[in-house]
């Protein structure tokens, strides 16, 4: 378990020593936070509510699921296939750690690192330029950050996914690009889901990806309340649970599936 | 003439190296063409729970960003310059490329050419077939003239931006985040830029000219007289901005002095 958590801590300090990288990530982040909220107010033009949100309510959407993002979004599944391709991959696997769970454990590192550098600044900028609203009682902002939890665990269970399918893709670099925008419009990070029809809600209903966006955002802006918030959390850890099973099978075979390719 | 069969010799080799791994195009394409898919989903979507986005509807949007597509794709399929820095001057690849008697940006645009991209110009031209079809517009001889004009317009602008911040490398060579901030900030010439408040919108129109890309040329054909003024401009804006670039690009050139070792 130590050698766990000083992968954190190793991760997270690599992380420190590089955070002027993350400024502009910042920066960048509301860029795109703007983009949107210019977009969604001339979306509502006079309207007092979609789908049971307010243009503020709508604005917090954006700039929480932007701001989550920078917790659970990492590359891993990119550092996987660059380690298989270039056979490190081998060295890892004799290691005494499981290395699936050497890479979770980097993520968690360089999440925390971006939720204390850059999300919190970021949502401290966001607020001073946008009408965003903070004012969600305590009990809101617990649940937030359990519904953070799981959808950092989602996210990644689907970049170790993602990652693994190297050993049978050999290059993947387009499954990676597709995941990432698969994500960004299933999860609810561009739009919530309440917004698309019917048959497609039902059928993201089926789908892990909302797991990762869509709850945590309508939970800190509202939007779920009551017995909903209990249904979305549950919603998140059965999928925490589901997730393993196909990973746990593509790894095992991936093992006995193994070419170095060059190294 | 010798630049031309320049690029066709370097264009063929490129073709050769892509079927060579024949899946993994396939593959880029198809992510090429799920990304504009959820553009579009996002505009279909949304255009559900509204008619108008500051005053323009459904279908004119959807045009809008179906002409966008096409000068984007010119300027992703020929000017990949976004790692230029890191490429060129850090990794001392620059040096290889002044050794040649060709103009250097030439080079660097054929090096990084990247041809499948072009399949964004005809995902646009389908997409803005659709919402003709349903605004029922028409055109005349003309109007095809003044759309090549446009979109070498709007790929110009993209190109003159890009290259102007990639020759920034030749003063400084450490590393900037300026080239992902464009791509998030060119994301704004999607829309129409009325939505924006008025300091958004003037930096979009004259100094981050990414409205040229979009809205102000689109506007032209989707009949909308207020921004005819605007749309006309879009090939002196692109001719403008590269010229400003390959300035620029030139000048930094002069000053170019290697990376060490």
């Amino acid at each position: 378990m130590s050698m766990y958590l000083e992968m954190i801590r190793v991760r997270f300090l690599m992380m420190l020593a590089y955070r002027t990288n993350y400024y502009s990530g910042i920066l960048i982040y509301s860029i795109n936070i703007g983009a949107y909220y210019f977009l969604w107010s001339a979306i509502y033009g006079g309207k007092e509510e979609i789908q049971g949100l307010s243009v503020a309510q709508m604005t917090t959407y954006v700039a929480v699921a932007w701001m989550a993002r920078a917790f659970y979004y990492n590359n891993i599944d990119r550092e996987i296939a660059a380690e298989i391709k270039d056979g490190k991959v081998a060295i890892e696997m004799i290691r005494p750690y499981n290395y699936l769970g050497m890479k979770t454990m980097q993520a968690l590192g360089e999440g925390v690192f971006r939720l204390l550098f850059f999300s919190v600044p970021g949502m401290i900028i966001v607020a001073l330029i946008f009408p965003v609203r903070f004012d969600a009682n305590f009990t809101t902002w617990i649940f937030f950050f359990i519904s953070l939890i799981f959808s950092f665990i989602v996210n990644t269970y689907i970049n170790l996914l993602t990652g693994i399918m190297t050993f049978f893709l050999f290059n993947n670099s387009g499954l990676i690009r597709a995941k990432r925008v698969v994500i960004d419009l299933f999860s609810g990070l561009l739009l919530p889901i309440s917004f698309y029809p019917d048959w497609a809600q039902n059928l993201m209903s089926y789908l892990p990806f909302q797991a990762i966006s869509y709850v945590p955002s309508m939970i800190f802006t509202e939007g779920f309340t009551g017995e909903e918030i209990y249904h979305a959390l549950l919603s998140q850890a059965v999928w925490v649970v589901i997730l393993l099973i196909p990973i746990r099978l593509l790894w095992s075979q991936a093992k006995k599936h193994l070419i170095v390719q060059g190294g | 003439m010798f630049y031309l069969s320049l690029f066709f010799q370097y264009a063929s080799q490129y073709l050769k190296t892509r079927l060579t791994y024949r899946a993994d195009t396939v593959i880029e394409i198809l992510s090429d063409l799920l990304f504009q898919a959820v553009n579009l989903i996002f505009i279909l979507v949304v255009f559900r729970h509204t008619a108008f986005l500051g005053g323009w509807n459904r279908d004119e949007i959807i045009f809008i960003y179906g002409f966008f597509l096409v000068p984007y794709a010119i300027f992703s399929s020929f000017f990949n310059i976004w790692d230029f820095n890191d490429r060129y001057i850090i990794k001392g690849e620059m040096d290889r490329i002044l050794t040649r008697p060709v103009h250097s940006l030439f080079q660097i645009i054929l090096e990084r050419i990247e041809l499948e991209s072009l399949f964004g110009a005809v995902t646009g031209l389908l997409v803005m077939g659709y919402s003709i079809v349903n605004l029922g517009l028409t055109f005349t001889w003309y109007d095809v003239l003044l759309f090549i004009v446009m979109v070498f317009g709007g790929a110009f602008i993209y190109a003159g931006i890009f290259i102007s911040i990639a020759s920034i490398g030749f003063w400084s060579d450490s590393r900037t985040d300026i080239m992902p901030m464009m791509y998030n900030i060119s994301n704004y010439g999607r829309y129409p830029v009325n939505i924006y408040n008025k300091v958004i919108q003037f930096v979009l129109t004259w100094i981050l000219p990414f409205a040229f890309v979009g809205v102000y040329p689109a506007s032209y054909f989707l009949n909308r007289e207020e921004w005819y003024g605007y749309a006309f401009f879009t090939p002196v804006m692109g001719i403008l901005f590269f010229g400003i670039a390959i300035l620029l690009w030139n000048a930094g050139v002069k000053k170019y002095r290697g990376a060490g070792n």
